[in-house]
């Protein structure tokens, strides 16, 4: 359980590393959303792990059964809620790389700047 | 067994991570984070999160992947450059790793019933919603009712991002401007010269709506409400306009109605709120909405999550259609 446990939080660093290494080294703006979506995750991960309780269940009562341990709701709601809301700001992102490509043609960040010194 | 289960898959989800970052290829990036959110779902689902797992797997697996392939249909497929600097992003990246792992072993135990995150407002959550609420879900309780402030804001925050893809994506329209459908026109628009993916949609998609409906009404008891039915319902009519065309979705639900339902499920919410008021008890307390405080809870939380779902189904579909209505360049 010890190792499960740190396993989990191991997973959340690399999971952010790797969405932060695409949004700071690549230079293509969807490839960067992309590694937003990821880091974003990570987040999400992250919480989900805090708020399990070992031998907890869902917390969703039930008539038949008693003396059951819950796991904690209040960071699933911060979530939840936090997954919808990361999908419109990708959208607005997504939105504005496709204005951009139709103004300057490119969607690689060099480029962009490139035609931006002119 | 659970063990091995979530080792596998957080394992996994760090493979699919590093192949979506290496991979030149930004379709081949898309459809494996359709994959990633799946296996996030998952491990969702195995900690005990089943709001949150249904959730990010209508809206993760489902919605975004739409989204971004509808992006790349509209700029490139391919990543050109290669990565500049790449060993001091690496560099720089492994330290913060480095860093963050170290404080890690600080963090308390995984599952710990003491660990400080569950000594706060959450015991009182769990003690008190069958009192105050009545209601199986506390998931449904907290965001309903309890933290039902959060929820607004997040609800106009979706419905912001709505209006502001629109913003950006409604200056140019397709030149051949009729949009409307007609039977006559011979070319195929959508899938519908393919019969297999349009048999299969043409079963699932009710299902996919019935489906929504009741993780809509059943969010109180089971895991559901607005936020996943609004997603699923968004994806059963993008489901519709991949297969039938995008035209064709919009007669079944046209963009009037799509604002309809943005601008209705954000007033519905605050309408619900604001009646706290005129009842004579706080902002978003629905304790006075019937004549016992648990039913007028109850009688709130189905108002608000009504809301809630209407607006994440406007919202999804009219970004939806912003991208699908775009000329490419």
């Amino acid at each position: 359980m010890e190792f499960l446990g740190l396993y989990h939080y191991w997973v959340f660093v690399v999971l952010l590393m790797i969405g932060f290494y695409a949004v700071v080294a690549k230079l293509n703006l969807i490839k960067k959303l992309i590694g937003l979506s990821i880091f974003q995750s990570a987040v999400f991960l992250l919480y989900i792990t805090m708020s399990k309780v070992s031998g907890g269940t869902a917390p969703i009562f039930s008539e038949q059964v008693s003396g059951v341990l819950y796991s904690n709701p209040l960071p699933q709601v911060l979530i939840l809620t936090a997954i919808v809301v990361g999908i419109s700001t990708t959208a607005l992102g997504l939105g504005i790389v496709v204005r951009i490509k139709e103004e300057y043609g490119s969607i690689e960040e060099h480029e962009i700047q490139e035609i931006d010194r002119q | 067994m659970t063990v091995v289960l979530g080792v596998l898959l957080l394992t996994l989800l760090v493979i699919t991570a590093i192949a979506i970052v290496r991979t030149k290829n930004l379709f081949v990036a898309v459809m494996l984070l359709g994959i990633f959110s799946l296996l996030i779902a998952a491990n969702f689902f195995i900690l005990d999160a089943a709001d949150v797992a249904l959730t990010e797997a209508a809206v993760g697996a489902g919605i975004s992947t739409v989204l971004f392939l509808g992006a790349l249909a509209l700029t490139s497929e391919f990543e050109r450059a290669p990565t500049p600097h790449r060993w001091l992003s690496l560099a720089v990246v492994t330290g913060a790793t480095l860093v963050v792992l170290y404080a890690t072993f600080d963090k308390p135990a995984f599952g710990d019933p003491g660990a400080p995150v569950h000594q706060h407002v959450a015991p009182w959550y769990l003690q008190k919603t069958p009192e105050f609420v009545g209601i199986p879900n506390v998931v449904t309780a907290v965001l309903g009712s309890f933290r039902g402030y959060d929820t607004l804001g997040e609800v106009f925050v979706v419905f912001t991002a709505g209006i502001g893809v629109r913003f950006l994506l409604s200056g140019r329209r397709r030149p051949t401007g009729g949009r409307a459908y007609d039977p006559t026109q011979k070319t195929s628009i959508g899938l519908r010269s393919h019969v297999i993916p349009l048999v299969v949609s043409r079963l699932l998609t009710p299902f996919i709506l019935l489906f929504g409906l009741y993780v809509q009404f059943h969010g109180e008891y089971g895991p559901g409400g607005g936020f996943q039915a609004g997603a699923l319902i968004a994806a059963a009519f993008i489901l519709y306009a991949l297969i039938e065309g995008e035209e064709r979705c919009l007669e079944v639900l046209p963009q009037s109605a799509l604002n309809a339902l943005m601008v209705g499920g954000a007033l519905l919410y605050g309408g619900v709120g604001v009646m706290g008021i005129l009842l004579g008890a706080d902002v978003l307390d629905y304790s006075m909405l019937a004549a016992d405080p648990v039913s007028g809870q109850q009688l709130g939380i189905i108002l608000i999550e009504a809301g809630v779902g209407m607006t994440v189904t406007g919202v999804l579909l009219s970004i939806f259609h912003a991208f699908a209505a775009r000329d490419p360049t």
